[in-house]
């Protein structure tokens, strides 16, 4: 496989084909996210706060696992989208601005693949 | 690239923006700060995924007062940003356009962030 065509490809992921389908995706992940935010503070005050097998235990049950999956694929989508137009609105050099979007969403492509796996050893694990 | 001295309209620093203004910039910049917040998400994960001893120090870490003050601006932000966003979306449903009162939506959005940061403060 060619590198930088896979590079491209994988840099255009989070990028919907048109602009509605980019609204209707930044507005359905923002509704998901936003009863999830509850979930998130319970998992940050556990992540600072509690020990070890408590952690593991609460994350490796089926609901916490699959909150965290639904906010980890919601949130990095969400925030793709978004730093996406932070970069298209302040990068006026196309070249520069195409390259600027491609990484970032690398970044949060692997970020959210690591996150993704992280939860699934997890879930294995308890 | 041939960079050109074309005249700027005034912006962001120029103008003194009415609160409606503020919370709009705010939701963008609270965005990607959040944005990159996200590495702590995933390095909690990743710590909590490759056993204790990486867990344990993933928390001395979080314990750094550094560290901390980051955690507050992220909260801040997080309500920051969820209650502008509840706000767009029910923009996007048509209501509330009115001009009449948009200041006042903007401030109870403010409030509202500031009083469930301090909630989460106050019990985390």
């Amino acid at each position: 496989m060619d590198s930088k065509s896979f590079l491209e490809k994988a840099g255009v992921f989070f990028t919907p084909s048109c602009p509605v389908l980019y609204w209707r995706l930044q507005r359905l992940t923002a509704v998901a996210l936003t009863p999830l935010t509850l979930w998130l503070l319970v998992f940050l005050n556990k992540a600072i706060h509690a020990p070890y097998a408590e952690m593991v235990n609460w994350l490796a049950h089926p609901f916490n696992s699959l909150c965290a999956t639904l906010w980890t694929a919601g949130v990095f989508y969400h925030t793709a989208l978004g730093v996406q137009v932070v970069i298209e609105d302040y990068v006026s050099n196309i070249p520069l601005r195409h390259k600027a979007i491609l990484w970032t969403n690398l970044a949060f492509l692997l970020l959210s693949i690591i996150a993704l796996l992280s939860i699934f050893r997890i879930f294995l694990l308890g | 690239m041939t960079i050109h001295k074309r005249p700027l309209s005034p912006h962001l620093q120029i103008y003194r923006l009415p609160i409606t203004g503020i919370i709009s910039i705010s939701h963008r910049i609270s965005g990607v700060f959040l944005s990159a917040g996200l590495l702590f998400f995933v390095y909690m994960l990743l710590a909590i995924a490759t056993g204790e001893q990486n867990f344990l120090a993933m928390q001395s870490l979080m314990s750094l007062w550094i560290i901390k003050l980051l955690s507050l601006g992220l909260i801040f932000s997080l309500f920051l940003h969820l209650t502008h966003g509840i706000r767009h979306l029910i923009w996007d449903i048509g209501k509330t356009l009115d001009k009449a009162t948009l200041d006042k939506y903007a401030l109870f959005e403010l409030l509202t962030a500031v009083a469930l940061s301090l909630l989460t403060f106050l019990f985390v």
